[in-house]
């Protein structure tokens, strides 16, 4: 494979993350528990986006088929898109979608970490800015899993079964195959393997002060990386991409 | 259904720039005061309006009663002498 | 009576009413029905502008729209602190809302049927509430004003945008021109109507007008829309939905054809399109949030037990 071909496919892996789990975050506005959360859970979403926007707009240009991000983003089918499983899972309750955020954003906050020393200056300058919001991120989602584990009874079992029933997809976060060991090689990507092990800890801390039980590793769903997803991705891009496919020729 | 609950009430104070004074910005809900400084950014920073955030329990402050606002403030209103206006400079004094 | 007349002098010389100062009960309800009826609809309005949130056509609507209803659920919040200064929770105001006892505006009551309907709510109906918060920044309550200052600073882009979407669409395709019009034609009499009945049928416009909580009536607000957004809509080559659309050089104001009141009605009582759902949306996620604010205050309660023994 070549260089720019990998970078090209790294890039939508990255985006293709935000983007999704960015979308996933939108379903909740005017849903929210209260109206700051749902103020909260938004502008969580928009960070999101915005880092979708920067990292599709760069992997056209690596691409150099005169593609938009829009374009990437709406025209692309399911089949090539290669979010994490975990990103695509439905909202459920706020317990379920509080677990995502956790697991989600504590493997980018490592992942970005490294990535700010990313060889390749445009992927480094969008890790820079990225790293600033996903620590709030954060910061938001492991305040609220220790409110929750350790709030009432109702919450604590609420909790407890979100992280159960995620667990099954936080394997696929740490993978590395051929386009990423190429990258890292060439020091553009970030290695997986030791980032694997700071998530471990830092999620068994947050859900130790959240009362809760780190669950065991059994079995661990993946296909996302290689395009295989569950079928909640199908009905989310099918609403996301309406618009851009029914009126192909339009301009919005 | 028990008594609902919307948590509770605390004001926000906002610096814009460093080196300015904190500014009420308005209340907002939080349980606790993490909740109270996250939902506090979002609701009244989202165009950049601040450097720095205060939240206090709205149950802390205590504000004047507005009864009283004739003993508390009419009194300073005649004490002159506390401007630098009130002083005669001689003529050609400079850098005072 | 001493008092009323103490209280109106300060009105009349223009100065700001601030929460603990004395006021006429009549005024602090008449407050209190105003800006949590104000507060409500910039929340229930996030429903039909949200229905387009997944499926906005590009990344940068996705963000904009995303911020836009993002910023009415923080103009929402502004409005409930506003009201809580009276002296009334927003547990009860959310009752209030539920109960059917608070009203809110009439417009979200109508559905978000097309793209256009996101430019046209942003152009049309912002349109309308600017106009009105405009003049409301300087209403006699102190928190009220200072609300609308706020949200007046940041609406300002809510209607560019909703007009942006409509040129943009308007200067596009057939299907995209057809959109556009057939948004224009469903949202525009509802738009009217947002700034309720002719002041010689508005029951709480007197007293509103003389404490100044109300600063301009409904017909001198309705004609600023009008005169304003009339050319607008030509500009981009929408067509006002109305046939007795004229200009009048001589009070150099438009005049439109009669607004059916009948329909305003209806939809106030509760047979609107949306009333139902729109309502029934609010309550089921309130609900669903319920064990959410339960844990995050008895969570808070724990710390600061656990807190005050580790003081003993």
């Amino acid at each position: 494979m070549k260089k720019e071909e990998a970078l090209f496919k790294y890039l939508l892996r990255l985006a293709d993350d935000s983007l999704i789990l960015g979308h996933r975050l939108s379903e909740w506005c005017s849903k929210a528990p209260f109206i700051e959360e749902d103020l909260a859970l938004t502008n969580i979403s928009l960070d999101m986006i915005g880092r979708t926007e920067a990292l599709l707009t760069y992997a056209a240009v690596v691409e150099g088929k005169n593609q938009t991000a829009d374009d990437l983003a709406y025209r692309r089918p399911e089949q090539n898109y290669y979010n994490h499983l975990l990103c695509e899972q439905p909202n459920g309750d706020f317990a379920f979608t509080i677990a995502r955020q956790l697991f989600q954003s504590t493997f980018e906050f490592f992942l970005y970490s490294e990535l700010l020393k990313s060889k390749d200056e445009t992927l480094a300058a969008i890790a820079s800015k990225s790293i600033k919001e996903i620590k709030y991120h954060l910061q938001h989602a492991s305040d609220w899993t220790i409110r929750l584990g350790d709030g009432t009874e109702e919450s604590k079992i609420r909790m407890q079964k979100a992280v159960n029933e995620l667990w099954m997809f936080t394997g696929e976060l740490f993978e590395m195959d051929e386009i990423e060991n190429a990258l890292l090689k060439s020091a553009f990507a970030v290695d997986l393997v030791p980032i694997k092990i700071q998530w471990q800890n830092k999620i068994q801390q947050i859900l130790t002060e959240a009362t809760l039980i780190v669950p065991e590793d059994d079995y661990m769903q993946t296909g996302g990386r290689n395009g295989i997803h569950s079928e909640y991705l199908g009905h989310l891009l099918c609403e996301m991409q309406y618009l851009q496919r029914a009126y192909p020729d339009a301009k919005w | 259904m028990g008594k609902d609950t919307q948590l509770n009430i605390w004001e926000v104070f906002i610096q814009s720039k460093s080196g300015l004074p904190y500014i009420h910005a308005g209340s907002i809900h939080a349980s606790d005061e993490k909740m109270a400084m996250q939902n506090a950014r979002d609701t009244y920073t989202r165009r950049g309006e601040g450097t720095s955030i205060w939240v206090v329990p709205s149950s802390c402050i205590t504000a004047s009663n507005p009864g009283d606002s004739e003993m508390l403030f009419d009194p300073s209103n005649d004490k002159i002498y506390r401007h630098p206006t009130f002083y005669v400079m001689p003529e050609g004094a400079t850098n005072i | 009576m001493a008092d009323e007349i103490k209280f109106q002098k300060r009105v009349d010389n223009g100065e700001y009413i601030e929460a603990k100062d004395e006021m006429p009960e009549e005024y602090r309800r008449h407050l209190i029905r105003q800006i949590s009826q104000h507060a409500h609809s910039e929340v229930i309005g996030m429903q039909p502008e949200g229905n387009w949130i997944t499926r906005a056509p590009s990344l940068r609507a996705k963000q904009i729209l995303l911020a836009k209803i993002q910023d009415e659920g923080g103009h929402g919040l502004y409005l409930y602190s506003a009201t809580e200064t009276l002296g009334i929770s927003r547990d009860e105001l959310i009752k209030q809302l539920h109960s059917g006892k608070a009203k809110y505006s009439n417009i979200f009551n109508y559905p978000a049927l097309n793209w256009a309907d996101i430019g046209a709510i942003g152009w049309l109906v912002d349109g309308a509430a600017i106009v009105n918060q405009v003049s409301l920044q300087r209403t006699s309550y102190g928190p009220y004003a200072r609300a609308m200052v706020r949200i007046c600073k940041e609406e300002s882009f809510h209607q560019r945008q909703g007009y942006e979407i409509m040129a943009k669409m308007m200067s596009g395709t057939k299907e995209q021109k057809e959109m556009a019009q057939d948004a224009m034609n469903r949202w525009w009499w509802p738009a009217l109507m947002m700034f309720g009945p002719h002041d010689t049928n508005s029951p709480h416009s007197s007293n509103a007008v003389k404490w100044k909580i109300k600063r301009e009536t409904n017909d001198e607000l309705r004609q600023k829309f009008i005169d304003k957004t009339i050319p607008q809509a030509e500009l981009i080559g929408l067509k006002v939905p109305d046939n007795n659309v004229k200009w009048n050089a001589k009070t150099n104001h438009y005049e439109i054809g009669e607004i059916n009141w009948d329909e305003f009605h209806k939809v106030i009582n509760g047979h609107g399109p949306c009333n139902k759902q729109r309502m029934n949306h609010h309550k089921k996620y309130h609900e669903e949030g319920i064990w959410v604010r339960e844990a995050a205050e008895a969570y808070s309660k724990k710390k600061l037990e656990r807190e005050s023994l580790i003081q003993a």
